[in-house]
């Protein structure tokens, strides 16, 4: 299916911080001996300094480079009133995997649309392995793509030909299931109105189908998972694709337990519950224990809405490989594999740290056995679970995937810091996973939106140079090209 | 099916101040005075209940805040900032980590299991136990529900010989008297750590712990005195040479530790002559032979061995060699020498999580004897000032005995919860079951190797990103 000629992207509309200290790597600190002269704002090419009522001050700390800078103004400044350190406040972001460059990197992006232009590291993070060890070899020989011709990025996700929808998304993403209940409606709504611009869809999760998301139903995947809250044959008919939920990659094997706490008037109504009860969501899909039951379950869908395309997310055990290629038998359109990196509200850390593998050891792993069966074409292989920037996406594709399903990095755009906190008290204090009426305010969905479109469309236009310095003319080229990665580990030149 | 094993835990206070990751630096110079400050519009209200603790001189606040950096990012003058607190950066050591040592306090006091929100923020992998994954089921496996009580998982598991088969007379009764052995209902012994700020009090803690997990402690055999006959039944006296076994062994004591080599078997035989004689484990160190040293000790009938890596997870003669393998290679020797039903395997050294109890299993060893993290379970924070004879910053040497005991039930409460976890993932339902089961695993070589060794190859001059 060629890319669709109707298709318009989405512009980038710049769109700040929603708090009035962006947090930046560095800090400006300007003495008294400032005599105003404006040098500064004059040479910095960021719009770091500013002149307000006459004075210079320092407008966006968060901006600055650091030592990166060619021309610094706290070398240019005629009385030596400038000077810059690291922002103590910096270190206290992220972690190993989204490390605090990486969480600024990806602000920036939300906000301009591009990667930063320097002092970032945007393309890694520090967790010392699998996407931090890998890099994209460009050979020197290859004639790269010509700037006129925009490579195509787009994905099929119906390689069955069935009768069921053909649907191509613009953009190799989707966004990954985040429940009601997890996170705020208006981060819910921030999501799918970014996915509807951007030709793509955005899933529910499991916790019921909000009606504010009806506008969006040509792009809302819904979820069916094992507690099966909030499933009922009008969400199954309403959307284009189903997808089950058998795992998910931050607490494969375990169930979900909601707090009697939580399960406020709003959330009840929503999973069709009692107020003030906790709700369990089992492990496994207790109808289903074997690829006869399986298909049963794929069956059930057609039934209700035959047009729909089916996708089945599973976690990452030792034996994907066999889930993936059972699940293509079944049915499915779409096997979505989670790795055990992935993001969630709430999980045990012993779950999220040890239990099922890396997405990229699964992504290759399945690959080659759909290969092996013959059938590689006629499945979407979706991955998530810890995919945090544009070089993760393209080496996980290069890994065997068609696509990838984000979230963490959509909550990042949102101003998510990584404090781990989701689920404590009120929820995240800074409203992005919360159900506090107060809280979810904090985040207004125009902004949210706008944000994540930014991010998406800097992730487009690296993805898509990426694809040009290789030379590729379309995005399926890069899928299993495992030939243009390189692991730091094994590296050795070669004449 | 034997009454459902539960560890009964309540919150029990840290006597002292945690140290925290980072700290609030809130300088009043130059405040606005704002109608509505940002301090006031704290989601978590630490501000509300500022004080300084007199003692120790922490300011609650730093305690208190979950870095939302709303404050930060909010106060029109930027006068509050966070950083990374140097504190508590430096306790701990490489292995014994600030994040796992604060970790372990949390479940101490609280007897959960730790809980958090957005995926695992770590390292990819790591040495010894951090380079494997264990496995779950998904879709044609069962797994099971341990945690909300909905199928019952054993963690149960026995110290000593158990028949290979068992032999019926013609009444359909029992031929022969079955070998003596110990069960315990989770896979851990207790052991007194070789240092720390110990007293009397706090020995008498530990055991009580001990008595009321229904497990063992383990400790030397000279700091036994009639203070603990209560607990004797729960203690597993470690005598320190094998030729060393000296004065009388307590009454009611079900199992003896005793290192070994020569005169090991003078000391058993001693043992053995008792009135009701204890259970004998022999001591080895976890080194590159060890295989060979348990095959020969199993030769000469050794029930129960007790192999013993460094306080860093790794082998004794080797810093290079980590525990897990050797657990590994120890049992499938074993294995290939059809004797591993004949022997039970107890590894210790650096155990510092619960998941190392459960890929100990994995790896071959029947149970695991935890030492440090019974002494972190008391505000711990591994600074070794006791080992120079000076004073422990958080007295743990004063700590009541009932408070201790309290303690090291919530972290082994907690403990052994995720281990339930971990083995309902794996649908695995019996502890027993879970020995050498490397199947239910994934390791880091292996994964590495077979994905990744064939992405070395680049031209010259190629660029790389």
């Amino acid at each position: 299916m060629n890319r669709t000629d109707t298709y318009q992207l989405p512009l980038v509309v710049p769109t700040p911080s929603r708090f009035r200290n962006p947090i930046g790597k560095y800090r400006l600190h300007r003495t008294k001996d400032c005599i105003g002269c404006g040098k500064c704002v004059a040479i910095c090419p960021y719009g770091v300094h500013l002149i307000k009522r006459g004075r210079v001050i320092i407008g966006r700390h968060d901006r600055c480079i650091g030592p990166e800078c060619s021309d610094p103004c706290y070398e240019a400044c005629p009385v030596n009133a400038l000077s810059v350190r690291k922002n103590p406040d910096f270190d206290v972001l992220g972690d190993f995997r989204w490390t605090p460059d990486l969480l600024v990197s990806t602000w920036h992006m939300a906000e301009f649309g591009q990667v930063p232009p320097k002092g970032l590291e945007y393309r890694i993070g520090g967790s010392g392995g699998g996407f931090d060890k890998l890099r994209i070899s460009f050979p020197r020989t290859t004639a790269q793509t010509p700037e006129s011709d925009d490579p195509d990025i787009g994905v099929v996700l119906n390689r069955r030909n069935d009768t069921a929808h053909r649907i191509r998304i613009e953009v190799p993403f989707y966004g990954g299931g985040m429940s009601y209940g997890s996170v705020s409606i208006h981060t819910m709504l921030s999501r799918i109105k970014a996915a509807t611009a951007l030709g793509t869809f955005c899933c529910t999760g499991e916790g019921g189908y909000p009606d504010e998301l009806k506008p969006y139903d040509d792009h809302v995947i819904t979820q069916v998972a094992t507690g099966l809250f909030g499933v009922r044959e009008e969400t199954i008919q309403r959307v284009r694709i189903v997808e089950f939920k058998y795992a998910q990659g931050a607490k494969p094997g375990l169930g979900g337990h909601l707090l009697g706490d939580k399960v406020t008037p709003g959330v009840a109504r929503m999973r069709e519950a009692v107020p003030g009860y906790p709700l369990f969501s089992p492990f496994p899909f207790h109808s289903v224990y074997s690829v006869e039951d399986h298909k049963k379950h794929v069956d059930w869908i057609k039934a209700v809405n035959p047009k729909a395309l089916v996708s089945v997310k599973v976690s990452t055990p030792t034996d994907v490989d066999m889930v993936a290629v059972g699940s293509y038998y079944a049915g499915a359109h779409i096997i979505h594999l989670d790795g055990s990196y992935g993001g969630t509200g709430a999980a045990p850390d012993i779950a999220k740290k040890n239990i099922a593998m890396p997405l990229e050891y699964a992504v290759p792993k399945v690959h080659r056995f759909l290969q092996a069966e013959g059938v590689r074409d006629r499945i979407t292989v979706i991955a998530s679970g810890g995919i945090r920037t544009p070089h993760d996406m393209a080496k996980i594709i290069a890994l065997g995937a068609d696509g990838i399903c984000t979230g963490t990095a959509d909550l990042v755009a949102l101003e998510c810091i990584r404090c781990h906190n989701c689920e404590s008290g009120r929820g995240c204090a800074r409203g992005i996973a919360t159900t506090d009426p107060e809280l979810l305010n904090l985040v207004e969905v125009e902004w949210g939106t706008q944000r994540i479109i930014n991010m998406f469309l800097a992730w487009r236009r690296e993805l898509t140079r990426i694809l040009r310095k290789l030379g590729m003319q379309s995005l399926t080229e890069l899928v299993g090209r495992s030939d243009c990665l390189v692991h730091l580990d094994y590296l050795k030149q070669r004449a | 099916m034997p009454a459902k094993y539960a560890i009964h835990t309540s919150t029990v206070p840290h006597r002292f101040k945690p140290l925290t990751r980072s700290g609030v630096i809130a300088w009043e110079e130059g405040c606005l005075k704002c109608a509505v400050c940002v301090k006031k519009q704290c989601v978590y209200g630490v501000y509300d209940r500022r004080g300084i603790d007199p003692v120790q001189m922490i300011d609650s606040i730093d305690n208190q805040c979950m870095s939302c950096l709303r404050c930060v990012q909010s106060c029109p003058k930027e006068l509050i900032h966070k950083s990374l607190n140097p504190d508590y950066e430096s306790i701990g050591d490489a292995w014994w980590t600030p994040n796992i040592i604060a970790s372990l306090w949390a479940q101490a006091q609280t007897g959960k299991i730790p809980v958090s929100g957005a995926g695992y923020p770590g390292p990819f992998s790591g040495p010894g136990f951090d380079a494997m994954w264990t496995d779950m089921s998904e879709i044609v496996r069962p797994t099971r529900d341990g945690i909300h009580g909905r199928e019952y998982i054993s963690t149960a598991i026995d110290l000593g010989k158990t028949p290979g088969h068992l032999t019926f007379n013609a009444h359909g009764g029992l031929e022969g008297d079955l070998p003596e052995v110990a069960d315990i209902p989770l896979p851990i012994i207790l052991r007194m750590p070789s240092f720390g700020a110990v007293s009397p009090r706090t020995i008498a803690g530990w055991a009580m712990a001990a008595r009321k997990l229904g497990t063992f402690f383990s400790l030397p055999h000279d700091r036994i005195d009639d203070g603990l006959s209560d607990v004797y039944p729960w203690l597993m006296p470690a005598v320190q040479k094998s030729d060393g076994l000296k004065g009388p062994m307590p009454t009611g004591v079900r199992l003896v530790e005793i290192p070994w080599g020569d005169g090991w078997k003078q000391a058993a035989d001693r043992l053995s002559g008792l009135g009701r004689p204890p259970l004998i484990v022999a001591k080895t160190a976890m080194t590159c032979d060890a295989g060979e040293t348990v095959l020969s000790m199993v030769h000469s009938g050794v029930s129960i061995i007790h192999l013993e890596g460094t306080q860093d997870g790794r082998f004794q003669d080797d810093g290079q060699a980590w525990l897990k393998d050797g657990i590994r290679s120890v049992h499938l020797r074993l294995v290939e020498e059809n004797l591993r039903d004949g022997v039970t395997l107890l590894a210790s050294g650096g155990i510092s999580m619960a998941e190392q109890v459960t890929k100990s299993l994995i790896c071959g060893a029947d149970g695991v004897v935890v030492d440090f993290p019974i002494l972190i379970a008391l505000e711990c924070r591994m600074c070794r000032r006791c080992t120079q004879g000076l004073s422990c910053p958080v007295a743990i040497d004063g700590a009541p005995a009932d408070w201790i005991a309290s303690r090291v039930l919530n972290l082994m409460g907690a403990w052994h919860n995720q281990l339930l976890e971990m083995m309902g993932a794996m649908g695995i339902r019996d502890a027993r079951r879970l020995r050498g089961e490397a199947g239910r695993a994934m390791f880091f070589d292996e994964l590495e190797r077979d994905t990744f060794s064939a992405m070395g190859g680049v031209e010259e001059g190629c660029d790389i990103e």
